[in-house]
């Protein structure tokens, strides 16, 4: 077994050493440097189309999927062994969608196989874009309360109604969507929708942050016709109707995992070591420095201890939740260090010795990082419930 | 290897979880002596059971009679130590003695590793000189004198100083005061003429002494390791002590925020439990956060211990540092949440802020671990 692994081990350090340009094995510096895949998606330059079209054609767009829906079918060992290895050579994500990060999963869990067999491959080659809707402006933090609804038309639904926060909708392809289907049960009166934006009725406003930079929009549905079924087997929503909340929560799971797994950063690196590297730091900041890479290496084990546990099994199911919390709070705390450390430089918001802001951008687009997927109050009231057990929460 | 305990671990957590609320509860034991003034802190009967329970022998080597187990195992005992605050001399003898001892000859192991094992034997290490943990000044000297050494100086915040059979001695034989070489470790006797102890009693009702050595003359045979060579062992035993120390900080969390979270189930004001409000929910979440987080980097540095890692000194400081905060946060939250009951002696949330502030100061409080974490880091 570890025999196997180990010859796994060098045919992909091979694979990667043949395949893995070298411009792609650079941080991502920009947005451009990120390849999401869909119908208009262009390459920034040819290293990315190469890169991309060699994973693709490998399964490695997502390496732990099975490879009859475009992944190449790792185990759990393999897949980390292929984590560690792009790791080494600082090799960028190939295809970043939130087809991969969100409908897959849910669509692996949930999905017919006429669904896995269309939308999974679309999603591991990169040709469908997608994104999600699910908040609305009155439904936040209390998303079951939402109200764009689904008026059942037979073997179609008309939707009408709003979303908010949804990620690049202005760029996607297809959207997955809630939609209350039973204005008369909260909980199971929703559906877990599939559909086209570029369906007639369906529009998309990009919102500016303060970041100043715009990845989410308003999207607005005017009579969108929904159909129940894309062919044999490939129904129009996932799971069952009016069990999208279902679906949902499973998803959110997903997604405070997927959060709390970026919670702090870069975490190897000391974040004292790093910024002092730019100058002598107060001795009042040195000291939270070293307070925050306490935390900040704290953490890093919780999160260790957290994989670990899940692969056996073991572990406290509401535990994502502590993670989400304590990570995105720990990411804001960095942030706001690395603004201190950088002074009036990093005040600067389009200057190319910041390549245009990048430390006030980043910092204020971490502040969102508490709020979506969840708001660490909304954190709070489930590990009260759910994991101390306090009554009435 | 997984950061959870495997299936032997778990048992001996079981085992030491049971025996440690039966045997060394705080009723039994932290009461029990206090009350009575005992001038020891804790009761030598419980500490002969530790030792049939195997647990004083837990790090030292099969070969010398031990268990051979490792930190992850000693933080197992040291956690349910903390989460009954149970006294005992477990984190000096079996953990900071024992590792001195690790590095000793066979003689020296010999004259005392048995009466540790049996848990007739108490051990003391005498490490600071003045208020704060700085153990890279040492001035107490050892001069050669004859086959041996005459000992001169002051150690404090020795734990059970005035209680051991034994007492390991940092001295300096070589160098001047800051120097990290020309260190020495002694095994002093309890008997030795012109050693004596002052014994305070500290605020967690544990005994510790200000210990002076007045020309105290040691045989050769008292060095524990070679001569001029005992900043490594030194060290080792300061990486060993503060990753049992978290461990038993994570023990005095885990008690305290347990008590706590009891209680919000049980108190009613205004008609409700108080534990349906929300502005204590939320404190309460955050701080069941941040002790499963310390949980975490606890285990993480004792597993580094035990895989001799080059990282497991940075790790040692940021397990101690965190523990110590996360269990400062359990104590306050705790006697604040308690309310009224909580400032009373007879309640035991008290008891918990007490002993978490003694053990915070115990080689080395949060702000000098995290200027050690910043040394250690580059900057």
């Amino acid at each position: 077994m570890a025999e196997q692994l180990e010859s796994f081990r060098k045919e992909t350090r091979d694979w990667l050493e043949a395949n893995c340009p070298p411009e792609m094995r650079q941080p991502v510096r920009d947005e451009g440097d990120v390849y999401w895949g869909g119908r208009n998606a262009t390459f920034k330059n040819d290293a990315q189309k190469q890169w991309f079209e060699a994973c693709r054609d490998k399964g490695y767009t997502v390496p732990d999927w099975p490879k009859e829906y475009g992944g190449a079918g790792l185990s759990p060992a393999e897949a980390k062994v292929l984590r560690q290895e792009m790791a080494a050579i600082n090799a960028r994500p190939p295809l970043s969608s939130f087809g991969i990060w969100m409908l897959g999963p849910a669509l692996l869990h949930f999905g017919t196989e006429g669904q896995k067999q269309r939308f999974l491959n679309e999603i591991a080659r990169g040709e469908i874009r997608w994104c999600q809707g699910y908040s609305e402006p009155g439904s936040g933090s209390d998303l079951v309360s939402m109200q764009t609804f689904g008026e059942d038309k037979g073997d179609h639904w008309v939707v009408n109604g709003q979303k908010i926060w949804t990620s690049y909708a202005d760029e996607a392809d297809w959207i997955f969507c809630l939609v209350r289907t039973d204005k008369d049960d909260k909980y199971k009166g929703i559906t877990f929708m599939l559909f086209d934006m570029a369906s007639d009725g369906v529009s998309t406003k990009p919102i500016k942050l303060i970041s100043g930079n715009s990845p989410f929009c308003e999207t607005f549905m005017d009579d969108v016709k929904v159909p129940k079924s894309y062919g044999e087997d490939v129904p129009g929503y996932v799971g069952e109707i009016n069990r999208g909340w279902d679906v949902a929560k499973y998803l959110l799971g997903h997604e405070r995992e997927m959060i709390s797994a970026t919670g702090g950063g870069d975490r190897a690196t000391s974040l004292g070591a790093a910024t002092s590297r730019q100058g002598e730091l107060d001795p009042v900041l040195r000291a939270q420095m070293a307070l925050f890479d306490i935390d900040a290496l704290s953490f890093t084990a919780m999160s260790e201890k957290f994989m670990d546990e899940l692969k056996a099994g073991k572990g406290h199911p509401a535990q994502p939740n502590m993670l989400k919390y304590a990570g995105t709070e720990l990411n804001k705390r960095r942030n706001e260090l690395m603004m201190s450390a950088g002074g009036s430089t990093a005040l600067e918001w389009e200057s190319e010795e910041t390549s245009g802001g990048k430390t006030a951008r980043g910092w204020l687009r971490t502040k969102a990082n508490s709020i979506e997927g969840g708001t660490s109050e909304v954190m709070l009231n489930v590990i009260a419930k759910r994991i101390l057990e306090l009554p009435g929460a | 290897m997984p950061l959870y305990h495997d299936d032997d671990q778990a048992m001996l957590a079981d085992s030491a979880r049971q025996f440690m609320a039966e045997e060394g509860s705080i009723k039994k034991q932290l009461r029990h002596w206090r009350d009575r003034d005992c001038k020891d802190g804790f009761g030598h009967a419980l500490w002969e059971q530790f030792g049939e329970m195997g647990f004083t022998g837990i790090l030292v080597d099969e070969d010398d009679g031990g268990l051979g187990m490792g930190h992850v195992e000693a933080g197992i005992v040291l956690e349910e130590i903390g989460r009954n605050l149970t006294p005992s001399p477990f984190l000096t003898s079996s953990v900071l003695a024992a590792t001195a001892l690790k590095h000793g000859g066979d003689d020296i192991k010999g004259r005392y590793l048995p009466g540790l094992i049996e848990g007739k034997s108490v051990f003391s290490v005498a490490i600071d000189e003045g208020p704060k943990h700085r153990p890279e000044t040492i001035r107490t000297r050892a001069e050669k004198s004859g086959n041996g050494f005459r000992l001169t100086g002051q150690k404090d915040f020795v734990l059970h100083g005035a209680s051991s059979d034994m007492l390991v001695v940092a001295a300096r034989t070589s160098g001047s005061d800051d120097e990290p070489e020309g260190i020495t470790l002694f095994a002093v006797p309890k008997d030795a003429a012109n050693m004596s102890h002052d014994a305070v009693r500290l605020v967690d009702s544990s005994m510790a002494t200000h210990t002076k050595f007045d020309g105290v003359e040691l045989d050769g045979d008292a060095v524990i390791g070679e001569v001029d060579g005992g900043r490594e062992i030194l060290n080792a035993m300061l990486k060993a002590g503060r990753v049992g120390a978290a461990a038993e900080g994570v023990g005095v969390a885990g008690g305290a925020m347990d008590m706590t979270v009891d209680y919000l189930k049980q108190r009613k004001q205004f008609g409700k439990l108080i534990g349906e409000f929300q502005a204590l929910q939320h404190r309460a979440a955050h701080l069941y956060s941040e002790v499963e987080i310390a949980r975490a980097v606890v285990v993480k540095a004792q597993q580094l211990l035990d895989g001799d890692s080059e990282k497991a000194d940075l790790m040692s400081s940021v397990a101690k540092a965190k523990v110590s905060q996360a269990a400062g946060l359990a104590v306050r939250e705790g006697v604040q949440m308690h309310g009224g009951i909580g400032m009373t002696d007879e309640y035991d949330i008290g008891l918990y802020m007490k002993r978490d502030r003694a053990l915070s100061e115990y080689l080395g409080d949060a702000y000098y671990h995290a200027g050690r974490v910043a040394e250690l880091s580059g900057y």
